[in-house]
């Protein structure tokens, strides 16, 4: 059983929502990666979604672009990412791990290439932003061939006809970005996120996370009574940024935020 | 002559998702797939409606001023002992380019889906005015995103643009040029999904702005056409462009892909020249990738990062084009070259002194590449060069490069 299922399966039998933690890899250099990876279980996350730099980072807000362009200063590339994986599955080999990106570095590295080296080093998902299934044929064929789970995203505005297309290529769990617009974006409307949940199960089976907008330990805990998984990305990206060069400080600020997110969505 | 194969019927180019061979497409986040889809649907819907057509032929001549003039310009094919050249004159539309004749499209367009705010992103900042220039015009809401650079650059067209009613917000991310701008208009897009129909400049972005941005711009090339037939009693033996997303040259090629006997050329910003790392031409010496909703050529690193571009002209500073001319180069039919920054420069003198005509700094990179062409041709032949902007915009670009204080 892949590592997304097993885990989703696991925590379905204690009653759990995953907590997905979102951090930029590189930021500010591998070893802290590495690191925080770890801590970032400990402190209760139970996937963890590696950021791949792009240097036109559209669906992402201000936070992320911002740290995607202090990575890329110092050439983060997508084969790096991979070591990280690589590095970080020495010491652990049951937290599962996917990437999120943009399609370009993976055009560049080759599919097929992409898939083997993301499966040797023990990548379990890739959610790339701006392929849609409708381009996607080729991709999540040579992906699926290689234990890869493609992610994907669904949004307030994706219908039922898109739902439905997005059910037949994805797999490990689909992404319900909570609100128009981009990374980080400010409000949040619960109710409207619990109807459109319903929506997303009529047609997929797979867990459904929730991401986007998700910002403190209450918001995760209400969203963690109709998710399966709760994505946080922004919140976290803004506590590195804080932190620069500071790997402890910067380690202890982001597990603190994951940790009192566990605790409430636990309670 | 080119190697053309001959069953290509240009016209049913893109299919139905918006490919050109393996170019074009549609590469975009889910949550904007919804809009793209919608107006999608809402082109396919008006694109043969003969009342739309109508209207928009209506705006094209009495607002925008076509037909624009095919001039032949005697002095400037003398001092090149070769070919004669003809300037489609796109520099005497209204706002001064041949942007607006996308934006007046893309505006009834809104109007007819019922959308009250636009959204626009710009370079040189042409796109930009023709942009505020239809929603002061429809009464609409109009955001115009830039790069902090490009608003530095081309500081009249950003007072012209607020004196239409327009918002203009520097983009600061990035490389903080064109190519920031379109990401940060794609943001907004998502964000205000509802309202707001987002206005492309070029024949770039996803399905189906590539084919819309085109078939708007095709006027400047039905009527060149006809032009100059009606002069010359014959068609062009070339036509010249140039090409940064590239909707001024598709505009200009398209009715003239299947005439075989018509060579076509198109002319990327060489910058500081094209085996330097500081030019504009993916074309000419980029890859293939996919940014900004499309697959094209694109200008990236090893790792598949967008590089940043150089270019003395904004309009031609982006490092993708649009997939339709990805394709043309792949199949043989049009020939993509480069000119340099000081290429460009000279032609803009040449031109202004010769012919008594200032060109946009991007047209500047047509004509220099037209008089180079010009001769190497024999003095009874043709070429079509698209003049796709006047250069009032550049006048300060041009003083501070030559160390003049205006």
């Amino acid at each position: 059983m892949s590592r997304l299922n097993a885990t989703f399966e696991h925590l379905k039998a204690q009653n759990k929502t995953a907590l997905v933690p979102y951090i930029m890899c590189g930021d500010p250099d591998f070893d802290t990666t590495v690191r925080l990876m770890h801590a970032l279980v400990n402190s209760g996350c139970n996937i963890i979604e590696l950021g791949v730099p792009f240097s036109d980072p559209m669906a992402d807000g201000p936070v992320i672009q911002a740290a995607a362009e202090r990575v890329l200063l110092n050439h983060v590339s997508l084969s790096d990412v991979i070591d990280v994986v690589a590095r970080f599955r020495e010491t652990d080999t049951e937290t599962a791990v996917i990437l999120m990106g943009y399609l370009n570095p993976i055009e560049v590295m080759g599919y097929q290439v992409f898939a083997e080296k993301a499966s040797a080093a023990g990548v379990d998902g890739a959610l790339t932003v701006d392929i849609p299934p409708e381009e996607a044929a080729e991709y999540t064929q040579l992906l699926k061939a290689k234990g890869i789970d493609p992610i994907y995203l669904l949004a307030p505005t994706s219908d039922d006809a898109r739902i439905a297309s997005i059910a037949n290529v994805a797999a490990g769990f689909v992404y319900y970005v909570s609100l128009k617009g981009v990374t980080g974006a400010a409000s949040l409307d619960i109710d409207s996120v619990v109807e459109k949940l319903q929506q997303i199960r009529r047609q997929i089976s797979l867990p459904v996370g929730v991401g986007f907008g998700i910002s403190d330990a209450e918001t995760a805990a209400k969203l963690s009574k109709v998710a399966d998984a709760i994505v946080v990305g922004s919140a976290i990206v803004k506590r590195m940024a804080e932190y620069g060069h500071q790997p402890d400080q910067l380690i202890q600020s982001v597990t603190e935020l994951t940790a009192s997110m566990r605790k409430a969505m636990d309670q | 002559m080119t190697d053309v194969d001959k069953t290509i019927d240009f016209s049913q180019m893109p299919d139905e998702k918006g490919h050109f061979g393996i170019y074009g497409g549609v590469f975009a986040a889910e949550t904007l797939m919804q809009p793209i889809n919608e107006l999608r649907d809402a082109y396919e819907k008006i694109k043969n409606d003969p009342d739309f057509q109508a209207e928009f032929d209506r705006d094209l001549a009495h607002y925008v001023g076509r037909p624009s003039p095919l001039y032949h310009a005697q002095r400037l094919s003398e001092i090149t002992g070769g070919a004669q050249i003809y300037l489609k004159r796109e520099d005497l539309n209204h706002t001064g380019a041949h942007k607006i004749n996308n934006t007046i499209g893309q505006a009834l367009l809104a109007r007819k889906m019922g959308k009250k705010r636009i959204i626009a992103e710009t370079g040189a900042g042409q796109h930009g005015v023709a942009s505020a220039t239809v929603a002061a015009r429809f009464g609409m809401e109009c955001v115009v995103y830039m790069g902090a650079e490009d608003v530095i650059r081309q500081a009249p067209n950003v007072y012209r643009m607020k004196l239409l009613g327009a918002t203009v917000i520097p983009v600061e991310s990035g490389s903080k040029t064109l190519k920031d701008a379109l990401n940060e208009a794609m943001r907004d897009w998502v964000t205000n999904v509802d309202d707001t129909f987002y206005i492309i400049g070029t024949v770039a972005g996803p399905h189906p702005y590539p084919e819309m941005v085109r078939d708007f711009q095709t006027i400047i090339g039905r009527e060149a056409r006809l032009q100059i037939q009606q002069q010359a009693g014959r068609l062009p033996d070339a036509l010249v462009a140039c090409v940064g997303g590239g909707s001024n040259a598709i505009g200009l090629f398209h009715p003239f892909l299947e005439d075989k006997e018509v060579a076509i050329y198109g002319v990327e910003g060489g910058g500081d020249g094209i085996d330097t790392a500081r030019h504009a031409a993916p074309l000419c010496a980029g890859k293939p990738g996919v940014l900004h909703g499309n697959r094209t050529y694109l200008m990236e690193d090893k790792d598949g990062q967008i590089i940043e571009t150089h270019c003395v002209s904004a309009g031609l500073d982006y490092p993708g084009v649009g997939p339709e001319h990805a394709w043309l180069k792949d199949i043989g039919r049009v020939k993509y070259d480069a000119i340099t920054d000081s290429e460009a420069l000279e032609a803009f003198h040449t031109l202004t002194r010769i012919e008594g005509i200032i060109p946009a700094l991007e047209s500047s990179h047509a004509v220099a590449y037209g008089l180079k062409l010009a001769k190497t041709m024999e003095k009874d032949q043709i070429i079509i060069v698209n003049l796709s902007g006047r250069g009032d915009k550049d006048i300060n670009t041009i003083a501070k490069i030559e160390g003049i204080k205006l």
